[in-house]
């Protein structure tokens, strides 16, 4: 009998039943029910269904669950520790930067990604980092605003 | 044209969609003490004219004579002190569902976080026509301060028997009612406690003035922000039921196609699928999406096309098929156009042609459908519920009765979720699997099978004196629609017409309706003016506008953005737009720069002023403001949906550009409290003069004028 498939989403081990081919996002917002991660487009163009592959922000859309599996996996549902936000969750409640908030996910995982990397960034990295979030209600500069706050509080956090 | 294109050809406003005329509200009385507990509870009645365009009257049942006909909006007071608002309208990311908490929480003097809101779910809210037209401001705000003031009186008077004393004395403050001179309390929990007090009101105007408001006009964060940072909020795509299956529909290859043949062997063969097939709708079901859409793609299908007009003859189309103007109200005529070009020292034409475009929500059209012993449950993202339930149940042969539409806060619509597509086929997949079905449309079904802003070709005569006042005005506006196609200018002689053609693509409500087109039209028009008066715009505007709000936006958009500016560098721009729209004011002023031999394009920097009266949220507004500045950014740039043979040819992220960060100018807005004047909507106006604005701007930074709209598709490279 063949192995199942098993995936590590948010520090837990999952099996997983769909198809091997399945894209990760319907295996993490259909079958594990972490409807967090949003299909907007299915074709890689509008980030609202990033998540962290062994750290590295991906479009869930784009790889398929197989693939996924070798390298431990964060959505959104993961990023809240002992009922305290992120400081990036927090940036972006605090900023007021969502209208309808679909996007919001999407926007705060790469927001995520982006201060791992880079934990002071200026404006121009982080346009340049959020350029493939789509965001239809126009709450750019808010978004903007948020991960520069995120920076701040990750700053004096880690003090 | 195909039926649902049909389905889209008889609206009174065109293109914003009619109310559905017969309605039932199935909760009796008892009822909704059952659903709540005891309490304090108060309807408001549909009386005014306002009210009665949301809710026609007709007739309805009711399951007690008690009941008012005509609930638009009715709120709970409960033992636990939780106050509950019910409305039908629904949550897109405007934000009513933390400005209409506030207005409640403000009247009925509670605090803001005892407030919850159910909002557009056609069991348990009051018949509403939809949410569109900017209406839910300036109609159920009022209303639901009338229905908490009702409220706030009615546990006064239970105060007042409690104490044996008069209610005029009584203070309510805090969620409780005071007598400040034997200085006891009651909390209003205790005072609901055990009582099923009801009482009807009509609806009429707010009681308490905006300059004593204490939790509205703050600028108070979104509701439920925490569960959208975390991603928690389930939207209608999030719904997830037991033994749910996922659904597909198979599509015509053009507008217009109808279905041949159908081999459907090799999808049935897939484990778990189900084909279905009723005339020309097939779909499928799998356990998952993924399969169901290999499901989908197995079948075999030929489909009879008809030819359909294409993009690139879009325009002449649209001039060649106008129908003629019989209809009174489509114009509006003043003085003698003749009279006035004759008068004139100096005269402008000018054609505009405005592209089809997208809304593109972000959360794309879905439904999740459950059949029950014969009764439906929808769960799906619209501005219409009730609309929904009339039409499922029109569809599916059932009493409205059996229909139940729910409506969780949506990833944004911008006018374009009025239609019930999602939840017919969400409904008759699961008819036919004896399960739930979810079906969630695909971003190129979202681009191709939803509706479109619909495109036009507007013409402007004018004349001026030689010192700069307008004498003629003639505009002629053919399909895209009659939202803000009234000039504020001050001219003695107009004819302003609007010419109906049927349609080409589906077309439907977006944010603004035509009113960016019009503003548009109109403000590059009178932009060419000012140059042929060979005056400053802003200056040549104030000459010829007397209406004093639209004067004051104006004004306060220039002092921001600091009007005249000096050019700096070698391409740089300015330019600006104003107008009105549904009650509120905006003027944009637009900041350009041109890369003549790139031919790239930037916005550096828009300030837009915006007045709607007293504002109720302006933290709020402000996200509205500078959402519909970037969003109307698109629009004016480089949004436009082509199309050849009955097929969308971009209908992707990757081929049909929406705004992202690196479009986004340094944005300002200045939001204008008038505290004096009712409340109006804001979700539009804020979109209508960001595009003139630019062209402007962009006339200044080149000596081109660009009247189509998009206007830089391609960028604007020297020739």
């Amino acid at each position: 009998m063949p192995k199942t498939l098993e995936i590590e989403v948010n520090g837990k081990r999952y099996p997983v039943n769909y198809p091997p081919d399945t894209p990760l996002l319907y295996v993490l917002h259909d079958e594990l029910g972490l409807t967090g991660t949003k299909y907007g487009c299915g074709e890689g163009q509008c980030g609202a269904c990033t998540v962290l592959i062994g750290g590295s922000p991906r479009r869930s859309c784009q790889i398929s669950v197989s693939a996924a599996a070798a390298k431990p996996i964060t959505t959104v549902e993961g990023l809240e520790k002992e009922g305290k936000l992120h400081p990036v969750q927090q940036a972006f409640l605090d900023a007021g930067a969502f209208q309808c908030a679909f996007c919001t996910s999407g926007m705060v995982m790469s927001g995520v990604a982006l201060l791992q990397t880079n934990a002071n960034p200026k404006r121009e990295e982080i346009v340049q980092f959020l350029q493939g979030n789509v965001c239809r209600c126009g709450t750019h500069p808010r978004a903007i605003e948020a991960v520069e706050h995120a920076a701040k509080l990750m700053q004096e956090r880690a003090r | 044209m195909n039926t649902l294109q049909q389905n889209f050809a008889t609206e009174p406003e065109r293109f914003e969609l009619a109310s559905s005329p017969i309605h039932k509200f199935d909760l009796a009385r008892r009822d909704f003490f059952k659903l709540l507990g005891a309490g304090v509870a108060v309807f408001v009645v549909a009386k005014d004219a306002l009210a009665e365009q949301e809710t026609p009257a007709g007739s309805r049942s009711f399951h007690n004579e008690e009941l008012p006909k005509e609930i638009t909006s009715w709120l709970h007071v409960g033992e636990d002190g939780v106050v509950t608002g019910f409305t039908g309208k629904a949550e897109v990311g405007q934000n009513i569902r933390t400005s209409i908490s506030q207005t409640i929480a403000d009247e009925l003097r509670v605090p803001f976080e005892s407030l919850r809101l159910v909002m557009a779910d056609t069991s348990l809210t009051p018949f509403d026509a939809g949410t569109f037209g900017s209406r839910t401001t300036p109609t159920m705000t009022p209303q639901f301060r009338r229905v908490a003031e009702a409220a706030r009186n009615l546990l006064i008077g239970v105060a007042a028997k409690e104490w044996n004393v008069a209610s005029e004395g009584l203070v309510a403050a805090d969620a409780k009612v005071t007598d400040p001179v034997s200085k006891r309390s009651l909390s209003y929990s205790e005072l609901a406690r055990g009582k099923t007090l009801a009482q009807n009101l009509p609806a009429e105007d707010p009681v308490t003035p905006a300059t004593e408001w204490k939790v509205a006009g703050k600028p108070l964060p979104k509701v439920d922000g925490r569960a959208f940072v975390t991603g928690s909020h389930r939207y209608a795509s999030d719904i997830h039921l037991e033994g749910m299956l996922f659904g597909k529909v198979l599509r015509p290859p053009s507008f217009g196609a109808t279905l041949a043949s159908l081999n459907d062997g090799a999808a049935k063969a897939i484990s778990g699928v189900t084909v279905v097939r009723d005339g020309d709708f097939a779909g499928v079901t799998a356990p998952s999406a993924h399969e169901a859409q290999k499901a989908l793609d197995a079948i075999r299908a030929q489909w009879k096309e008809v030819p359909q007009v294409s993009s690139k003859e879009i325009y002449s189309y649209l001039k060649k098929n106008a129908e003629p103007s019989s209809n009174e109200r489509f114009r509006h005529q003043e003085g003698s156009v003749e009279d006035g070009l004759a008068a004139a020292a100096h005269h402008l034409e000018t054609t505009h042609n405005v592209a089809y475009i997208a809304h593109a929500p972000l959360e794309p059209r879905a439904a999740v459908a459950q059949w029950i012993a014969g009764k439906l449950t929808v769960w799906t993202g619209t501005q219409r519920p009730f609309a929904n339930r009339d039409e499922l149940a029109s569809v599916f042969h059932l009493p409205e009765s059996s229909v139940r539409v729910i409506v969780p806060d949506t990833g944004a619509a911008y006018g374009g979720k009025h239609t019930s597509d999602a939840a017919i086929e969400a409904a008759r997949l699961a008819k036919a699997a004896g399960k739930p079905v979810k079906v969630v449309w695909t971003r190129e079904e979202e681009f191709t099978w939803a509706y479109f802003r619909p495109a036009g070709v507007i013409e402007v005569k004018s004349g001026i004196t030689q010192d700069g006042k307008l004498t003629a005005w003639e505009f002629h506006n053919y399909h895209s629609g009659m939202s803000g196609i009234e000039t504020p200018y001050d001219v003695a002689n107009q004819h302003t017409e609007y010419h109906q053609v049927p349609l080409v693509l589906r077309s439907g409500s977006y944010r603004g309706l035509a009113a960016t087109a019009n503003h548009f039209a109109r403000e590059s028009h009178m932009d060419g003016l000012a140059h042929v008066a060979q005056m400053d715009p802003l200056e040549f505007r104030l000459k010829n506008l007397s209406d004093q709000r639209v004067r004051a936006v104006l004004q306060a958009a220039v002092k921001s953005f600091g009007w005249p500016r000096k050019k700096t560098q070698p391409g740089q721009g300015f330019g600006l737009a104003c107008g009105f729209e549904k009650g509120s004011y905006v003027a944009t002023c637009a900041e350009v720069t041109v890369n003549r031999s790139s031919g790239d394009v930037r916005v550096v920097r828009a300030v837009e002023a915006f007045e709607c009266g007293a504002i109720i949220n302006p933290d709020g507004l402000r996200n509205q403001v500078v959402g519909a500045i970037i969003q109307g950014l698109g629009g004016a740039l480089f949004e436009a949906v082509e199309f050849e043979n009955g097929r969308i040819t971009n209908p992707h992220f990757a081929t049909y550009r929406v705004p992202r960060f690196r479009d986004v100018p340094e944005i300002e807005a200045v939001l204008l409290d008038r505290k004096d004047i009712p409340s109006a909507g804001a979700g539009e106006t804020p979109i209508m003069a960001i595009a003139p604005a630019i062209g402007n701007a962009l006339f200044d930074a080149t000596g081109v004028r660009l009247n189509n709209l998009p206007l830089v598709p391609n960028g604007l490279r020297a020739p």
